[in-house]
């Protein structure tokens, strides 16, 4: 790393930056690498895969028990990490639990808080947009309490209702559900008008920040919410790593998910006690190395700058969408301006799966499926959809690539 | 099945022309009127569903129809399994279904499925299409595995 170009007081290109990808190094099906999935997960500089070899190589101990040397060096590099996520989000690292990902933070909502306190007849509210890491455990949530999920239905364009949501709001509505980005349709939600809505209401705001906190500067103090949850590897971490932000009088009145080693104060014979928030979520040996490899991601992000991330990401999505709506055949879906950095299309007459394929033959990886979003795809009026996501080590020579490659699409699957 | 086997695959292989045919020109879509058999299988990896109708008559499978969305490779397998086991007894299509599975997902698979299903060979060379492809044999086997009357779609 001593020859990184991400050396302090200099701005390098995003040439230069995607050089810091292992991945992107190497040819697949006989063309360079076109890394188009990163809403899926996103590829690993250098700065991560180190130090996570790191902590396995010179220091692979437990946290928080033992007194020797290598243990010590673990439990510091594991708070640094929860210090640097914390600090990356804008949140204080006592109110950052660290989970494997989105699907846990937001299971250890559901569990931990929502079934401790809603009563039957209260109301969720959520979108037709969520993600089913974001519906499901309100389903079961829902099901186990006697509560009731109330969909708020999207604009024509595919943006959030405010005055629908506004209007859905009753006496009973306890808790909002809500992506800040929309892993399909790309939209930013209003985030802080949501929870001006709901706080009026004593509603409790429930964010899935998987597609927000990669690419935009997010600070969870500034937009209010009561949890918000985040996935690392989304955001050039491990997989396996990620976290849930709440606010501290909404942690205190969470349970545990996990009961065991490492997050009780006391254990008798009859009963124990828990130890203090955060260490009473992680429940376990958690995954130290995966925090230490998302404290280097957060680290690398800093560095380049979320501003800059943003913007770059966002003017690729947007060219992409307006050149591939171009395309004959091709529809794009979401609205037509304030993408953030992904395109959801389809290419009439050719399924999704078979635009993966032949685009993965040039070279080019995008996701094609429901992305876990079956009833935005029912809202759409399609079985599935292929997807193309933009990140820091993407250029415009990679959106040039896309469309070539569905020209060839077209030319394939029209001879 | 090695990666250095799935880089060396070419398109043509996983796309060929009957398959392609298939898919434009689908045999046998649609639902039958009063089926014996019927079932309903999802690909939880894209949401595609295949929906398999059959009409078994003395043990002997008469007619055959499948409905539902997919990929080329998924309705072009649906639309071959058809010609494939109708007028066989039923042990027999089950045995093309199940053999037709073995030959995709088994790398020293052996025995080439008849008819039109051999085209499908190429899919052993791109190991995420074999759901695909076998999407409409699993809906196939499960119909005829419940015994006398239809399965409910999953």
């Amino acid at each position: 790393m001593s020859a990184s170009p991400l050396a302090a007081g200099t701005t390098p290109s995003w040439t230069t930056l995607a050089q810091e990808f292992p991945a992107l190094q190497q040819t697949v099906n006989g063309h360079p690498l076109v890394y188009l999935d990163s809403a899926a997960t996103s590829l690993k500089p250098t700065a991560v895969i180190d130090a996570v070899c790191e902590y396995y190589r010179d220091y692979p101990s437990n946290v928080h028990r033992s007194v020797h040397t290598l243990a010590g060096r673990a439990t510091e590099a594991y708070e640094a990490a929860r210090t640097q996520v914390a600090g990356f989000i804008g949140a204080q690292p006592d109110t950052l639990v660290f989970t494997h990902g989105t699907t846990e933070s937001l299971n250890l909502v559901a569990y931990g808080w929502a079934r401790r306190h809603l009563q039957p007849g209260d109301e969720i509210l959520l979108t037709p947009a969520e993600h089913h890491s974001n519906l499901v455990p309100w389903q079961q949530a829902a099901r186990a309490t006697g509560a009731h999920l109330v969909y708020v239905d999207l604009t024509p364009e595919g943006r959030l209702d405010l005055a629908a949501l506004r209007a859905a709001f009753t006496a009973r509505t306890r808790l909002v559900a809500l992506a800040h980005v929309s892993n399909v349709l790309g939209t930013e939600n209003p985030i802080r008008d949501v929870v001006q809505l709901a706080h009026r209401q004593d509603a409790v705001v429930v964010v899935d920040g998987a597609q927000s906190v990669p690419h935009l500067p997010v600070s969870v103090s500034d937009l209010g919410v009561d949890f918000f949850a985040f996935s690392g590897h989304k955001m050039c971490g491990p997989t396996g790593i990620g976290g849930l932000y709440g606010r501290p009088e909404r942690l205190a009145e969470t349970d545990p998910l996990l009961y065991g080693g490492e997050m009780i104060a006391e254990v008798d014979r009859e009963r124990a006690t828990w130890a203090d928030v955060p260490y009473r979520f992680e429940g376990g040996t958690p995954n130290v190395a995966g925090a230490i490899g998302l404290g280097a991601a957060v680290a690398f992000l800093d560095r380049v700058g979320m501003d800059r991330i943003a913007a770059h990401s966002r003017a690729l999505a947007q060219e992409a969408a307006e050149r591939l709506t171009q395309l004959p055949g091709v529809t794009v879906y979401g609205p037509p301006t304030d993408r953030q950095a992904l395109v959801t299309f389809n290419c009439e007459g050719v399924h999704p799966h078979d635009v993966a394929q032949v685009l993965d033959s040039q070279g080019i990886a995008v996701r094609a499926g429901h992305h876990c979003a079956q009833p935005l795809m029912q809202t759409l009026a399609i079985q599935s959809s292929a997807r193309a996501s933009f990140y820091l080590y993407n250029t415009r020579e990679d959106v040039d690539r896309l469309v070539d490659g569905l020209r060839e699409v077209g030319r394939y699957f029209g001879r | 099945m090695k990666w250095g086997d799935i880089l060396g695959a070419n398109l043509d292989e996983l796309y060929r022309e009957v398959i392609l045919d298939h898919y434009q020109n689908p045999r046998r879509m649609g639902t039958l009127p009063e089926p014996t058999h019927s079932m309903g299988l999802h690909n939880p990896t894209c949401g595609d569903k295949i929906a398999v109708d059959l009409r078994v008559e003395d043990g002997r499978i008469t007619d055959y129809r499948f409905s539902g969305h997919g990929c080329s490779i998924s309705m072009a397998s649906a639309s071959m399994l058809g010609d494939a086991v109708v007028g066989k007894p039923v042990p027999e299509a089950t045995a093309v279904a199940r053999g037709f599975v073995h030959f995709l997902t088994n790398p020293t698979g052996q025995g080439a499925p008849p008819g039109d299903l051999e085209a499908l060979g190429g899919v052993r060379k791109f190991p995420a299409r074999v759901k695909c492809a076998t999407l409409a044999h699993n809906a196939l086997m499960e119909a005829l595995a419940a015994r006398g009357g239809r399965a409910e779609p999953h």
